[in-house]
C-alpha cells in the first residue's frame, strides 16, 4: 500500500466498456420500488448496503422505526409567485421523478402522512432562494418534499437540516425544459442525528440541474443523490462536501442514468476527514446506455485524511453501453495530511494548527469557487472555518 | 552577529531493536557570513543532523546542545525554530495537497516576518526571485510540491530561501539528483543569499560538485555520527581525488 493512502481506505473503481452482465441498476438487492414490502430486510452483506452500520439506523432499514409525531419541524420560506403545499399521500404530484431505490427510501415513502409541494412558476426567474428548513426535534420522521421547476424557471433552493432526529426521506426535482434548477442541501445536524435520503431529480430537454450537497453533521448521514433525464440536451452537475469527524458516518451515494442522447453530467466530490473512526463512503455511479449517445460525464471524489483512525471508501463506477460518446471519466483519490506535510509547513514558520487549517481550505476552496453562487461560497467557507476551528486543534 | 553554535550533540532514532545513537558527538560553531561544507559517505549521519537542527520529530535528542544566538534552539518546537532564523532546504521536500505554491510562501513569509508583506511588493519580490531562478510563472499556481521534478524542487526550496532570509541555511543535499544547469541556477540562488553576508550556511552534500558553484570557507568530513576532519576549501580537493574511504575506518562507521 502506498505510504498516502490511509490504512483501511480503498478507491476500487472500474469502468466497464460494452454490454456489461450486470448493469448497476441490477445490482442492487431489489429493484426500485414505492412499497416497502417489495425489499427485504437487509442484513448489511447487500452490495448496497455493506458500508453502511445498520445497527445505527435505528430500526429505519427493518421496520421497526415508527414516526412519533415529534420528529421533525418542516418549515418553507419562499418569495412570492413561488407556491407552497402541504399534500396528503394521494397528491397525483409525488413520486413522478422515479422510485425509491433502496428499504430506508421506500420505507420513507410507504411512511410519510403530509408532503411539501413547492412549485415555482413557468418563466418564473427567483432573485431570492426558496429555503426549507428541517429541524429535528429528537423523533422519527418520515419526509417528503417536492420541488418542481416549470419550463424556462430559475431557482435555488436550500434544504438546511439542523436539530437531532431520525429521519427517512425522499426529496423529489422536477426541472422543466429549459429551467434552471440549484438545489443546495445543508446537512448540519447534531452529532447524534441519523439521516437517510434519496435525492431524485428528473430533468427537461436543455434544463440544468446543480446540486450542492454540504454534510458536516450528524452520527450517520446516507444521501443517495439520483439524476435521470427526461429529454435531450440536460446538463447536471452535482457537487459535494463533506467533513467527517471522529465516530461520524458520512455516505453518499450517487447515481446518474444518461438514458437520454446528448445529456452532460459532471460529478464532484471532496470530504476531509479526521478522528478515529470517522467513515466517509462515496459511490459514484454512471450508467451511459446504449441509446445515450453523445453522452459527456466525469466524476471525481477526493478525500483528505487529517489524522490516523479514519476510513474512506471510495468507488467510483462507470459503465458504457455505447462508444458514440463525447467523453466519459473518473478519477478518485485519498491522501493523507501527514507528519511529514506538518513538519515541512512548520520548518517555514507556519504553526502546526494553521498548517492544517491551510491545507484542509486549500482542499476545499477549488471545489467551493465551482459552485458559482457568491453568498452560498462565502457561507461555505465560514462553515469550513467553523468546523476547523471546533476541531482541529 | 548570529552564530549557531552545536556542542557535543548526540542523537538517536528509534530502531527495530531500541534506539539507535547516529550523532555521537558533533560539534560546530556557523557564524553569519560564513559558509561551512558537510561532507561524508551515505550513512555517516550528514542529514540527521540537518533535521535535528531543524527539529524532526523522528530524531531524539540525547545529549548536547544547540544554540543561536545564545537562544536554546533544543527546546524550540519546529515552527519557533524556523521563526528564530533557521532555514533547512530539504532533500526530498514534501508534498503538500490543496496548498499552492503562492499560497504557501505568503503564510510562510507572513510567519517569519511576523506581518503579513504588502501585497504590492510582495508580489513583485516573489516574481523577481522566480525569474532568477528560471521559474515559469505559472509555478506559483501549482499546489506545493505536487508533480515537481526534482530539479523544480529544488528551485522551489531555494526561492524559499531568498524570500525567508533566514540567519542559518542548511542545505541538505541540495544539489542531489540535478542536472548541471539546475545546480548551476540553484547554486546561483544561494550564492545571490550568501552574497549579502547576513546568512550562515551549512552545505551538506555527498559529492564535491556543487562546491565548484559554491566555495566554502570550511570542510568538514562527517563520518561515524561526527566530524572527523576540519580544513579550508583545499580539504574538498583532497576528498574529491582519494574518497571518503581513509574516513571510514579512522571514523569507525557502525556496520
Amino acid at each position: 500500500m502506498a505510504d498516502n493512502t490511509p490504512a483501511g481506505s480503498t478507491t476500487d473503481g472500474a469502468i466497464q466498456v460494452g454490454g456489461p452482465q450486470q448493469p448497476i441498476d441490477a445490482r442492487v438487492s431489489a429493484p426500485a420500488s414505492y412499497d416497502v414490502a417489495d425489499f427485504p430486510v437487509p442484513h448489511g452483506r447487500e452490495e448496497e448496503w455493506r458500508f453502511t452500520p445498520l445497527e445505527r439506523l435505528r430500526g429505519l432499514h427493518d421496520g421497526t422505526a415508527v414516526a412519533n409525531g415529534g420528529g421533525v419541524k418542516v418549515e418553507v420560506s419562499a418569495p412570492a409567485g413561488v407556491t407552497v403545499e402541504t399534500v396528503g399521500r394521494d397528491d397525483a404530484r409525488l413520486g413522478r421523478s422515479g422510485k425509491p431505490v433502496d428499504r430506508v427510501a421506500a420505507q420513507a415513502y410507504t411512511s410519510f402522512e403530509k408532503a411539501s409541494v413547492v412549485s415555482i412558476p413557468k418563466d418564473a426567474v427567483l432573485t431570492e432562494p426558496v429555503t426549507i428548513s428541517v429541524h429535528g426535534e429528537g423523533g422519527v420522521a418520515f419526509g417528503h418534499q417536492v420541488i418542481e421547476v416549470g419550463a424556462f424557471a430559475e431557482a435555488v433552493v436550500v434544504l438546511d437540516h439542523t436539530g437531532d432526529t431520525t429521519l427517512a426521506a425522499n426529496v423529489e426535482f422536477l426541472v422543466g425544459d429549459g429551467a434552471k434548477l440549484t438545489v443546495v442541501s445543508v446537512q448540519d445536524w447534531d452529532a447524534t442525528a441519523v439521516h437517510a435520503a434519496q435525492h431524485t431529480a428528473l430533468i427537461g430537454r436543455d434544463a440544468s440541474f446543480k446540486s450542492v450537497i454540504v454534510t458536516f453533521g450528524g452520527d450517520l448521514v446516507r444521501l443517495h443523490p439520483r439524476v435521470v433525464y427526461g429529454a435531450p440536451g440536460g446538463e447536471a452537475e452535482l457537487y459535494g462536501l463533506y467533513f467527517t469527524d471522529k465516530g461520524q458516518h458520512q455516505e453518499h451515494r450517487l447515481f446518474v442514468d444518461h438514458d437520454t442522447p446528448h445529456c452532460r453530467s459532471n460529478v464532484a466530490y471532496k470530504g476531509a476527514l479526521q478522528g478515529k473512526d470517522a467513515h466517509a463512503v462515496w459511490i459514484g455511479d454512471v450508467l451511459i446506455r446504449a441509446e445515450a449517445e453523445g453522452t459527456d460525464t466525469y466524476e471525481l471524489n477526493r478525500n483528505l485524511v487529517l489524522t490516523d483512525g479514519a476510513r474512506v471508501d471510495s468507488v467510483p463506477n462507470l459503465e458504457i453501453e455505447t462508444g458514440e460518446i463525447v467523453g466519459a471519466g473518473h478519477a478518485s483519490a485519498t491522501g493523507r495530511f501527514d507528519d511529514e506535510q506538518l513538519f515541512y509547513l512548520m520548518a517555514r514558520g507556519i504553526p502546526a494548527d494553521e498548517a492544517r487549517r491551510l491545507v484542509v481550505r486549500g482542499f476545499f476552496a477549488e471545489l467551493v469557487q465551482q459552485i458559482g453562487i457568491p453568498e452560498l461560497e462565502e457561507r461555505l467557507i465560514a462553515k469550513i472555518e467553523a468546523e476547523l476551528e471546533a476541531s482541529v486543534a | 552577529m548570529a552564530t549557531l553554535e552545536i556542542h557535543d550533540l548526540h542523537v538517536s532514532v528509534e530502531a527495530e531493536n531500541g534506539p539507535r545513537e547516529i550523532l555521537k558527538g558533533v560539534d560546530l560553531t556557523v557564524k553569519q557570513g560564513e559558509t561551512h561544507a558537510i561532507m561524508g559517505p551515505n550513512g555517516s549521519g550528514k542529514s540527521t543532523l540537518a533535521y535535528s537542527l531543524a527539529g524532526h520529530p523522528k530524531y531524539t535528542i540525547t545529549g548536547g546542545t544547540v544554540t543561536l544566538d545564545g537562544e536554546d534552539v533544543l527546546a524550540m518546537s519546529v515552527d519557533e525554530r524556523a521563526r528564530a532564523g533557521v532555514f533547512l532546504a530539504m532533500q526530498y521536500p514534501v508534498e503538500v495537497p490543496g496548498v499552492s505554491v503562492s499560497n504557501f510562501l505568503r503564510t510562510s513569509a507572513t510567519a517569519i516576518r511576523g506581518e503579513a508583506p504588502k501585497l504590492r511588493t510582495w508580489v513583485k519580490e516573489v516574481k523577481g526571485a522566480m525569474e532568477r531562478l528560471n521559474m515559469d510563472p505559472a509555478f506559483a499556481e501549482r499546489n506545493v510540491n505536487e508533480g515537481f521534478s526534482g530539479g523544480e524542487k529544488k528551485r522551489h526550496e531555494i526561492l524559499q530561501l531568498e524570500l525567508l532570509k533566514p540567519k542559518i541555511a542548511i542545505l541538505d543535499e541540495t544539489d542531489s539528483g540535478l542536472d548541471v544547469d539546475a545546480l548551476r541556477q540553484v547554486s546561483e540562488g544561494v550564492n545571490r543569499v550568501r552574497e549579502t553576508g547576513e546568512v550562515g550556511t551549512l552545505l551538506i552534500t555527498h559529492y564535491t560538485r556543487i562546491l565548484r558553484y559554491i566555495k566554502p570557507d570550511f570542510v568538514h568530513v562527517f563520518s561515524g555520527g561526527r566530524i572527523v576532519e576540519s580544513g579550508g576549501a583545499e580539504l574538498a580537493d583532497k576528498l574529491e581525488s582519494e574518497g571518503y574511504e581513509a574516513y571510514q575506518t579512522k571514523g569507525g562507521v557502525t556496520a
